[in-house]
């Protein structure tokens, strides 16, 4: 007896749980390769899938092994003998030259190498933003009309056809085929095969005759039995139910201002898009009711759509506080502090027409401090400004006046980045959960 | 005689039923092999990755380890480093086969000439897993692990079930009987054993413990007694089963995680003749397919064309590289196995005056059926290659033997595939698919249950290779981990 068995429709991902329990394993090392990784991707390839190549370490399953390399004797049998004759030596490769101590012959000795897989971008984001949040979110007053999400409920008798739970319906006329006796198919068409055979037998005798009319009438009661007992009638039929139930949320707008002036050169602009493409990612990950706003500046500031946040070129001069001005008048005319949680992220490479810093400041201070539950400040420096300014004390225009607002206000936070390897530390720093507001 | 079962690549579930068909004939009645029913699983390649990863079990509890082998298979296979294997083969009752869906139709005619009738009679014959294994029972052994290992979990937290499995694993290739065979439970007995378990299962679980602090721990479970195994405390040492000795005498493991190292090693015993056989069982499926698929042809029941892919995909599998060539990596069982096999035929009914000398009981019986038969049944791979590799196999494979002492700059020479070097070959080679050899011999040499509560275990070096070094404390954390006192591992040099 053999049995074929068409397995391929059987669920796949049978592995996904064990691959769960693996990346949650080797967190750390992927934390380390997904960083790694993400350093030299272009700014539109952040959060794709991607492949990371992972340490063993952390991973490891070690089991005992002998080590004919650090002592002993042994023989072994090799195929394809060209020009040996007994008694020739073969210089051992130069792994084995370590004699087992170095690290490499350990390594080697171990088997297991480094190895690489693909990751997908849920997973990446997982890690990535796992511990971080937007820190201060309070509850908003709840507004007149709060949120509603609709959640199953049961089940009902009435409701739209889309709704219609077939499991139960058929259930329910199942059960009430079996009560009433309703005749099955194959019943009706049994007797009915009777009959013809009865009546192909062409017998004229009155035995058949009767037969043939008891038949007959059976039939016909089974099929108005039928009739009146339908196969689905509308006291079967259920739907899913559901309810619209209010959930309370927190609302919170995210303003992301950037600098795309001159002065800003195509790495900072790189570095700054880089950040925000991070910044929006988390937001849109973590929060499904966070607004965020894209305000870019030169002289002049406005208000643009993701795509041309991220890909648009454009240049000028520099006046920071006119991206502040832009923010300002969006927030009232959007954004009510009472039903909103406002924060901010502000990159810029520290450069503004003179005095215009010191006009930031009051801003900040007077207007929009007062608003905000956080507000993060960047500032993009190239490498070689990044070692003159090594002290926090010390820095351009901007920064020195913005570590004044800092001093103020503890939820001001200023953060310096060079290279695209501390975006990466930096956006954890800023926005990293904290015991006080979990 | 019909004309041929198939002609086109494409195959569909008729197609394979009538090439089942004719295959089993000329396996059962050519061939006189004894199988196991067989069930036929067709499946892709994704399930094909899942069923790897899972050790080719088509169930089995989760862990991360198993998680890794996935990410790692399926990132070589699909940067094409490695091919899918074309099919796996579980060692039960029905004997379980899996294809790939996307093989062509002679792929599926080869594959179940190989699994479904080579492997499952080696599966049901061979000395080795007729003793060790129980083919009915694994599957429901295998869902009740599953099921016990994640109700585990449930109750005591998923960090704690892993540590435990962890350790374990790390000790499979010790959690073996070698020599000893373990009572084997009979069916009914194992299946009462179950339900007990599962009733235990059921009665201790309380929704309540799962209100409580973190902490509490819920009342471990009572060890189930068992009239089989003689658990009154008594070690018998020494002992070479180190999951054997920590399940019964740990003095400080939760009966779950008794229970736990116990599944672990009835798997490592599962599998443990599969090691002891590779030779064996890839070469008995190999010539099984090859003389199958040649009597199709010769019996018109497959084209040319079928064939000619069959050879492709043979040789392929068969493939020996030499030892200086940069795809060898180590020597190729199916190539042996294969190469082995077809001789023992040759020499059953072609013999040349050597093969006399060397093989009087077999030579030109013409009985080649019988003969293989017989080596199937009855070796494993160290024994089968000690009786049966002949110098014609040793010439063709061009073999010779080195001799390795890990302070010296180079290999030394031993012997070659010549009249005075074949015996001693022959003899290394076997040598090297001793798994007693292959494996280190450690065991548990004293534990002071009373007293301080150390744990002694010792490794009888063979020819003075000693542990590998980093490894060897990695693993004695495992050990400890699971004694919960001290382990110390001493190493004691051949003779001393």
């Amino acid at each position: 007896m053999t049995h074929f068995i068409d397995r391929r429709l059987n669920p796949k991902g049978k592995s996904l749980a064990n691959r769960q329990r693996f990346l949650r394993r080797a967190r750390a090392q992927i934390r380390e390769a997904v960083q790694k990784s993400l350093k030299d991707a272009a700014v539109a390839d952040i959060g794709k899938e991607r492949k990371v190549r992972i340490s063993t370490k952390g991973t490891k399953e070690p089991r005992f092994r002998l080590d004919p390399r650090a002592g002993g004797e042994h023989d072994f049998v090799l195929p394809g003998n060209k020009e040996f004759t007994p008694g020739d030596e073969i210089k051992k490769p130069r792994t084995a030259d370590a004699g087992g101590t170095g690290k490499q012959a350990a390594d080697y000795a171990e088997g297991e190498d480094d190895f690489e897989f693909t990751m997908t971008q849920d997973e990446i984001l997982d890690i990535f933003f796992e511990d971080l949040e937007l820190p201060n979110l309070v509850r908003t007053t709840l507004k007149e009309t709060p949120s509603k999400v609709w959640k199953r409920a049961g089940i009902t008798t009435a409701g739209s056809p889309t709704q219609i739970n077939l499991i139960r319906t058929m259930r329910n006329a199942f059960g009430r085929r079996l009560a009433l006796k309703r005749p099955s198919l194959s019943e009706l068409e049994k007797l009915q095969a009777e009959l013809e055979a009865l009546e192909e037998q062409r017998s004229d005798s009155d035995e058949t005759r009767e037969k043939i009319a008891a038949l007959k009438e059976r039939i016909a009661k089974m099929e108005a039995k039928r009739k009146w007992i339908g196969f689905i009638d509308p006291v079967d039929v259920r739907f899913n139910a559901f309810t619209e139930q209010p959930v309370p949320t927190s609302q919170a707008v995210m303003f992301c201002l950037m600098d795309v002036s001159g002065s800003m050169g195509e790495r900072e602009k790189d570095l700054a898009k880089r950040f925000y493409m991070l910044l929006h990612l988390f937001l849109k990950r973590r929060y499904e009711k966070v607004d965020v706003v894209f305000i870019r500046h030169t002289h002049d500031a406005q208000e643009v759509d993701e795509q041309e946040f991220f890909y648009s070129r454009q240049s000028g001069g520099t006046i920071v506080s006119t991206a502040l001005e832009k923010m300002l008048e969006i927030q009232k005319e959007r954004y009510a502090t009472a039903d909103w949680n406002i924060y901010a992220a502000q990159a810029s490479d520290g450069y503004t027409q003179s005095g215009d810093a010191r006009r930031c400041v009051e801003m900040l201070n007077g207007e929009i401090m007062p608003l905000c539950q956080y507000y993060a400040y960047i500032e993009i420096l190239d490498e070689r400004e990044m070692e003159v300014f090594a002290s926090e004390d010390s820095g351009a225009e901007l920064w020195r006046a913005y570590r004044t607002v800092a001093e103020l206000w503890p939820n001001f936070a200023t953060k310096r980045i060079s290279k695209p390897a501390d975006i990466f530390p930096v956006f954890h720093d800023l926005f990293k959960k904290t015991e006080a507001s979990a | 005689m019909s004309g041929p079962l198939f002609t086109e690549a494409e195959w569909d579930f008729a197609t394979l039923e009538r090439t089942y068909k004719a295959i089993e004939e000329i396996a059962l009645n050519d061939l006189k092999l004894d199988v196991y029913p067989n069930q036929i699983e067709v499946i892709s390649s994704e399930q094909m990755l899942d069923a790897y990863s899972s050790l080719g079990m088509p169930l089995l509890y989760s862990h991360w380890s198993f998680g890794k082998l996935f990410a790692r298979e399926e990132t070589l296979y699909r940067h094409g480093y490695s091919a899918l294997a074309y099919e796996i083969v579980i060692n039960s009752s029905p004997c379980i086969s899996y294809l790939l869906e996307e093989n062509t139709m002679t792929m599926q005619a080869l594959v179940m000439a190989h699994a479904a009738f080579g492997h499952n009679h080696f599966f049901k014959n061979n000395y080795l897993f007729r003793q060790w294994t129980n083919a009915e029972g694994i599957l429901d052994y295998l869902a009740f692990a599953k099921k016990y290992i994640a109700a585990c979990e449930e109750r005591h937290g998923r960090g704690e079930v892993e540590a435990i499995l962890d350790s374990a694993h790390a000790l499979m290739d010790q959690g073996v009987f070698r020599y000893r065979r373990p009572p084997k439970p009979s069916r009914e007995r194992a299946a009462e054993k179950r339900r007990k378990r599962s009733e235990y299962e059921e009665e201790a679980y309380n929704e309540l413990w799962r209100t409580l602090p973190a902490g509490v721990e819920p009342p471990a479970a009572p060890p189930i007694i068992d009239p089989e195994e003689d658990f009154d405390g008594d070690m018998k040492l020494p002992e070479e089963n180190l999951l054997y000795f920590l399940e019964k005498h740990s003095p400080s493991l939760k009966a779950w995680q008794r229970e736990t190292l116990r599944i672990v090693r009835n798997l490592a015993q599962y599998f443990y003749p599969q090691k002891q056989t590779k030779v064996m069982n890839e070469g008995c499926a190999t010539f099984v397919h090859h003389t199958i698929m040649n009597l199709l042809y010769d019996r018109g029941l497959i084209g040319e064309g079928s064939i000619f892919e069959f050879l492709h995909s043979h040789t392929s599998v068969v493939f020996q590289p030499d030892f200086d060539d940069k795809r060898f990596s180590g020597i190729n069982p199916y190539a042996l196995g294969f190469a082995m096999m077809s001789d023992i035929k040759r020499v059953c009914t072609e013999p040349t005056s050597e093969d006399r000398d060397w093989f009087p009981q077999i030579a030109g019986s013409g009985d080649w059926v019988g003969a293989l038969k017989d080596a199937w049944e009855n070796y494993r791979d160290e024994s089968f290659i000690e009786q049966y590799l002949s110098p014609k196999v040793m010439r063709d494979f061009r073999m010779f033997a080195l001799f390795d002492k890990a302070d010296e700059a180079a290999y030394r020479v031993s012997s070659i595939h010549n009249e005075q070097g074949f015996r001693r070959v022959r003899a290394a080679l076997a040598r090297q698919y001793d798994v007693g050899a292959a494996d280190p011999n450690i065991q548990v040499t004293g534990a002071d249950l009373k007293g301080n509560r150390k744990l002694q275990l010792e490794h009888r070096m063979h020819r003075g290779i000693p542990l590998h070094a980093s490894t060897r404390e990695a693993v004695l954390q495992h050990v400890e981990r699971l004694w919960g006192h001290e382990v110390v591992l001493e190493e004691i040099a051949d003779g001393a």
